[in-house]
């Protein structure tokens, strides 16, 4: 690079022989720009001065904006001045994406760990003043679960049949029509999905409130995703292995079920874990289909079931310590469910991942 | 695909495969039937929500679109439902505001600043952040979050107050549509994230590279490689963020105080969602008010649906377009 450089140095005598790149800033510089910043916020904190009304920590990361820009643009210029100020903000950006999840996660698990034990796994809401300490998650758990489970036993095979029929048969105007409501499906809000089943099976066929049609409700946020997910694992099955198959005369729809579908099968549960995962935590369909119970209900056809989501919703509405604490726990056990499946998901994903695209 | 297969049944050895197999055809036929069930589910929900809004919508003695009251078990019905739609729309508009920008930075990060290690990593965690059940954020956003915004809320009201939407003078902070948007904000970063991330590692490699070996800053080149060519990717992006803040319900319903007013002051407490108010006054609500409450959700429904569908639209068109890879 430096003989480069004295080779060039003549041609243009303006600019500064040693460097071809330009003057750049030492390595150091972000690093001494931050802790520059971090005094002059500390400096803020500890004199009492408000700079219009800023908390400490703003002023020292504003401080580190300027400084660190007007540091480069003395050195390297405008364009890299830009650049830097750029990096900086979306290393910010990514940094308070970040933040609010460890935030979240550490309250959960600090306050629902302070009220957890196999008392509150193993009691019910039953009997117990809402006021006072006591009761416990066991009907919840029993109605979440339930209720997921029925959602999946309906959206799985639904889900898993329509990606089959869009990545092995459809090539029309069907198949693209359903791939765009499929999408679109994806954006349903999750209380019009209740609403849906509360006017379909309660108001019109006129079955009872119950942890079925609880079930049906997340059905319907279930399937498009698990349609999404399968079919792009299908997608990925390499189609070597279909025409070889069909070569040797298997009929097509051996081919799927034998071929293509146990290619892809981990991908497939990965996706389905991850819908699973999804609906568990939904609260808004629950309460127009099931709405709320203080104890077990095992009959899953008849009248309204607990639920984790609910359970917590109505422990935050009785406003008292007490049933504010319940509702952490709540929260801590739903969280943990739902994790339980998401980080599964992608370790099986991690695992059987194909590995190249 | 059964194109070979017929060809083959030309030739006269072969006569078994000459039809279709009966199976084949079943098996087909069961799995178009499940891609339509997909089709008809969508075009129910929209016949049920009509079906079940008309009672409400005929008796209603108020103005669908200019009454600001909510009585519809009362005799006659009073509602409308300007106050919720404006509502919903001033949430998400804000939410989306914020979690635009945050979630493209975060996105850009991923793709093209952090090491490839740490970019899986996160690519993990904002993934994570969409798994948290909305109650979650709902509680953590009413209980833990909130009392570090309402000082922001003081800090815009007392030197921004000057502005209108910033204007407090009910010297409250709490529950606003502030600290509601910036909620909703956070639900719907991973939504954002992931879409931009996807549409950024879209761009052709080959324009990446020319741009940084004809000098461009890293900066330079994301504005004049990767943005033009992602632009639609992004906009859908922000579409489909703004979808899932419109129809997102609990984490609303639990920080909003729901009055039943339009206020533009961001810092004052009030506002209200559609989905919000079907939430809180499903419970308590009538055969007439719980018609009205579905009349509500056909509104909803029909804003997320052209939302969504416009959004998809974009993409798609993209899709047919990127020939570059």
């Amino acid at each position: 690079m430096s003989t480069d450089t004295k080779l060039n140095a003549p041609l243009r005598p303006e600019e500064d022989s040693d460097h071809l790149t330009g003057k750049v800033l030492p390595r150091w510089a972000p690093a001494a720009s931050m802790v520059i910043a971090l005094g002059l916020g500390v400096l803020v904190l500890l004199t009492g001065v408000t700079i219009v009304g800023l908390a400490w920590w703003v002023v020292a990361l504003l401080a580190f904006l300027l400084i660190y820009a007007g540091w480069t643009f003395s050195v390297e210029g405008r364009r890299h001045a830009t650049d830097r100020l750029a990096t900086a903000l979306v290393y910010l950006t990514a940094a308070a994406a970040i933040l609010p999840l460890a935030w979240i996660l550490i309250t959960v698990i600090v306050q629902g760990l302070s009220v957890m034990n196999l008392e509150f796994l193993t009691s019910t809401m039953r009997n117990v003043n809402p006021r006072t300490e006591g009761g416990g998650i066991f009907h919840a758990i029993i109605g979440t679960l339930t209720q997921v489970g029925i959602a999946t036993i309906i959206s799985v095979p639904i889900g898993i049949l329509t990606s089959i029929y869009l990545s092995e048969y459809g090539t029309g105007r069907l198949a693209r029509s359903i791939t765009f409501f499929v999408d679109v499906m994806t954006g349903v809000p999750s209380i019009i999905a209740g609403m849906f089943i509360y006017t379909m099976w309660i108001l019109t066929l006129g079955f009872p409130q119950s942890g079925f049609a609880a079930g049906l409700a997340l059905s319907i946020l279930m399937i498009p995703v698990v349609v999404r997910a399968s079919e792009e694992m299908l997608k990925i099955v390499p189609n070597e292995l279909r025409e070889g198959a069909l070569a040797l005369g298997v009929p097509k729809y051996k081919v799927i079920l034998k071929i293509v579908i146990p290619t892809a099968i981990s991908g497939i549960i990965t996706g389905v874990m991850l819908a699973v995962a999804r609906v568990t935590g939904e609260t808004a369909p629950l309460l127009l289909t099931t709405f709320l119970a203080q104890d077990v209900n095992w009959n899953a056809f008849s009248g309204s079931q607990a639920s984790l989501p609910t359970f917590i919703w109505d422990q935050i509405a009785r406003g008292t310590q007490a049933s504010l604490d319940r509702a952490w726990g709540g929260a801590f056990a739903l969280i943990f469910i739902v994790l339980l499946f998401y980080s599964g998901a992608r370790i099986l994903a991690a695992i059987y991942a194909p590995k190249e695209r | 695909m059964s194109v070979p297969v017929e060809e083959k049944s030309e030739s006269p050895a072969v006569t078994a495969g000459s039809a279709v197999r009966p199976a084949d055809r079943n098996f087909r036929g069961l799995t178009t039937g499940a891609g339509i069930t997909v089709l008809v589910i969508l075009a129910a929900i929209a016949a049920f929500l009509i079906w079940r809004s008309i009672p409400a919508l005929q008796n209603n003695s108020g103005d669908l679109f200019t009454t600001q009251q909510w009585l519809p078990d009362s005799d006659p019905p009073v509602w409308g439902i300007s106050v919720l739609i404006f509502g919903t729309l001033w949430t998400s508009v804000l939410a989306m505001l914020i979690a635009v920008p945050i979630g493209i930075g975060t996105a850009l990060f991923i793709a093209f600043y952090a090491p490839r290690r740490l970019s899986l990593t996160l690519g993990f965690i904002v993934d994570l952040l969409a798994a948290v059940p909305s109650i979650i954020f709902g509680l953590w956003g009413l209980y833990n979050f909130m009392p570090y915004l309402v000082p922001f809320a003081e800090w815009l009201a007392s030197y921004l107050g000057w502005i209108p939407l910033f204007t407090n003078d009910v010297d409250l902070y709490t529950k606003s549509i502030l600290i509601a948007g910036v909620v909703l904000a956070l639900m719907i970063l991973p939504t954002v994230s992931a879409i931009s991330r996807e549409v950024f590692l879209q761009v052709p490699r080959g324009h990446i590279e020319a741009s940084l070996a004809l000098g461009a800053t890293r900066w330079e080149m994301i504005r004049m490689s990767v943005f033009p060519f992602s632009r639609p990717g992004m906009i859908s992006a922000a579409m489909l963020g703004l979808g899932r803040a419109l129809g997102e319900t609990i984490a609303v319903a639990l920080i909003l105080s729901a009055v039943f007013e339009i206020n533009w002051r961001i810092t004052e407490p009030g506002g209200n969602s559609i989905a919000a108010n079907i939430a809180l006054k499903w419970g308590e609500a009538g055969a007439n008010g719980r018609s009205a409450l579905i009349a509500t959700g056909l509104v909803l429904f029909i804003i997320t649906l052209i939302v969504n569908m416009t959004a998809r639209w974009v993409v798609n068109r993209r899709k047919e377009f990127s020939g570059a890879n």
